[in-house]
């Protein structure tokens, strides 16, 4: 099908000022349009239900990878070619990088951006659960200003975000963490129908920090189980504290069978979602494990 | 309707059209340059891949208001390129190409790997090309054909 393009108006201010005073016009009319990716497949098979976008790519404010002692910021047009290639994230967040070579294939991480993942708001999208697991904090801007949020508060339902009106995604931060002493362990897999271009139908990241055998601090993230991604939090609070056994295991597995609920779709019937879901746990575990 | 501004194949063009225009119909309709296909029209395929400032991206996904400014070049570029032309000849040498309608996105593909990495393993053209599809080769000719040109 072919849509008229002329029904859609691609607006590029000269400013970041003027991009954030058209997204705060009443009723939002008009959107934040970033690397296209998802929106340009919605407008060429006819799903494209607003008209008014605003091109974000051009600002400067709103791209760049920085670093600080505290934080590694991304701008939200940061791209997932550009997050594959810095050094430091390849190092302190390797799950991102890990994510990032998994969504589609070169030319969609070329131009697809890490802000877009997040503001499509998609349960199957691929960084989001690597953000989850580095604790990541996202900055909301207006013409009011801006703030602060932990992303594990932005998503609030099926394709619900925290954004308020006017608002679009600004950076993203991800906290450094350095521990003296101990093993950290970075775990991500995305199971889905083929390597390059597939949309998940499960996926899981890991963190955790693991002094002489005991799980000092874990987080578990996980994609495609419920209307967005999500944490596993009573997995994460059983294991916390813990030296794994077979018998923690089996508890934990059975834990995040209970804390999940993945859908059936075209994709993936909902049972063999919860199977994937807790063998990638056994597989996380095993690394969390290792050399004990 | 406001122009955009953007350097095709070298050469400095002005269009005025829609700025959601995808660039792929922009290409084909309006600056009748053919050599880039349409397959599926969702960015799952690669018929449509060109190279905006040195990068492969799907055509078909960008907008025109987006390529203001920008570097563009398609296949009818790539090809004129002296470093590229090996890449066609290849092509023909190995069997990369039979019904043709993916070769242009496979040449524009292979150029921008080369162009970053003129010696690349057999993986690392795999992973370049993984989002070109091919219907007809099965795709070891065009891998092939790739590792010849990089030779
Ligand atoms: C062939 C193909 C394969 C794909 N494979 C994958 C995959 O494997 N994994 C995966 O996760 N995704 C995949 N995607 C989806 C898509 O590439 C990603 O979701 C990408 O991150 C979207 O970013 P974008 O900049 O292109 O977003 P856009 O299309 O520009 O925007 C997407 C949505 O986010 C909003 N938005 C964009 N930027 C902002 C901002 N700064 N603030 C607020 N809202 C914003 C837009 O309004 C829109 O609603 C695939 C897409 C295609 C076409
Ligand atoms: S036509 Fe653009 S990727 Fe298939
Ligand atoms: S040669 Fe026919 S699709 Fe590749």
């Amino acid at each position: 099908m072919k849509t008229n393009a002329a029904e859609f108006d691609l607006r590029t201010p000269a400013t970041l000022g003027e991009a954030l005073a058209l997204l705060g016009e009443p009723q939002g009319k008009w959107r934040p349009f970033a690397g296209g990716t998802d929106l340009m497949v919605l407008l060429e098979s006819g799903n494209l239900m607003h008209k008014n976008f605003v091109n974000l790519r051009g600002f400067k404010e709103l791209r760049g990878i920085e670093v600080s002692p505290q934080f590694v910021v991304l701008g939200a047009l940061t791209t997932f070619s550009a997050i594959q290639e810095n050094e430091l994230i390849k190092k302190e967040f390797p799950c991102l990088v890990q994510a990032a070579a998994q969504v589609g294939a070169i030319a969609i991480q070329n131009r697809g951006t890490i802000g877009g993942n997040i503001g499509n708001a998609s349960p199957a999208a691929d960084s989001p659960p690597a953000l989850l697991i580095y604790d990541a904090e996202i900055e909301l801007m207006s013409t009011s200003g801006a703030r602060w949020v932990s992303y594990d508060s932005f998503h609030t339902g099926y394709k619900k975000t925290l954004l308020g009106a006017g608002e679009l995604i600004s950076k993203i931060r991800l906290p450094r963490t350095t521990r003296a002493s101990g093993r950290t362990v970075h775990y991500f897999r995305k199971v889905g129908a083929r390597k390059a271009q597939a949309i998940s139908k499960v996926s899981v990241a890991g963190w955790a920090h693991v002094e002489k055998g005991v799980i000092k601090e874990v987080r578990l993230a996980l994609g495609s189980v419920a209307p967005t991604v999500v944490r596993g939090k009573n997995t994460e609070n059983l294991l916390k504290g813990k030296v794994l056994s077979p018998a923690l295991y089996e508890e934990a597995r059975s834990i995040l069978g209970g804390e999940i609920s993945p859908i059936s779709d075209i994709r993936s019937t909902d049972v063999y979602r919860k199977r994937i879901a807790q063998n990638l746990l056994s597989e996380f575990l095993e690394h969390v494990g290792l050399d004990q | 309707m406001k122009p955009t501004h953007f350097v095709l194949n070298g050469k400095k063009t002005e269009i005025a059209s829609p700025p959601m225009s995808r660039l792929l119909d922009v290409l084909r309709e309006e600056l009748h340059l053919t050599g880039t296909k349409e397959g599926c029209g969702e960015g799952e395929c690669g018929a449509c891949s060109v190279l905006i400032d040195g990068e492969v991206v799907n055509s078909c996904l960008v907008p025109l208001a987006q390529v203001e400014g920008a570097e563009v070049r398609t296949i009818e570029g790539v090809i004129e390129d002296p470093r590229f032309k090996v890449l066609q000849s290849e092509f023909v040498a190995h069997g990369g190409a039979q019904c043709g309608i993916c070769t242009p996105g496979m040449i524009v593909s292979s150029a921008s790997l080369l162009e970053k990495n003129p010696h690349p393993r057999r993986d690392e053209i795999e992973n370049a090309l993984a989002g070109n599809l091919c219907r007809c080769t099965g795709y070891s000719k065009i891998i092939d054909s790739v590792e010849a040109a990089s030779k």
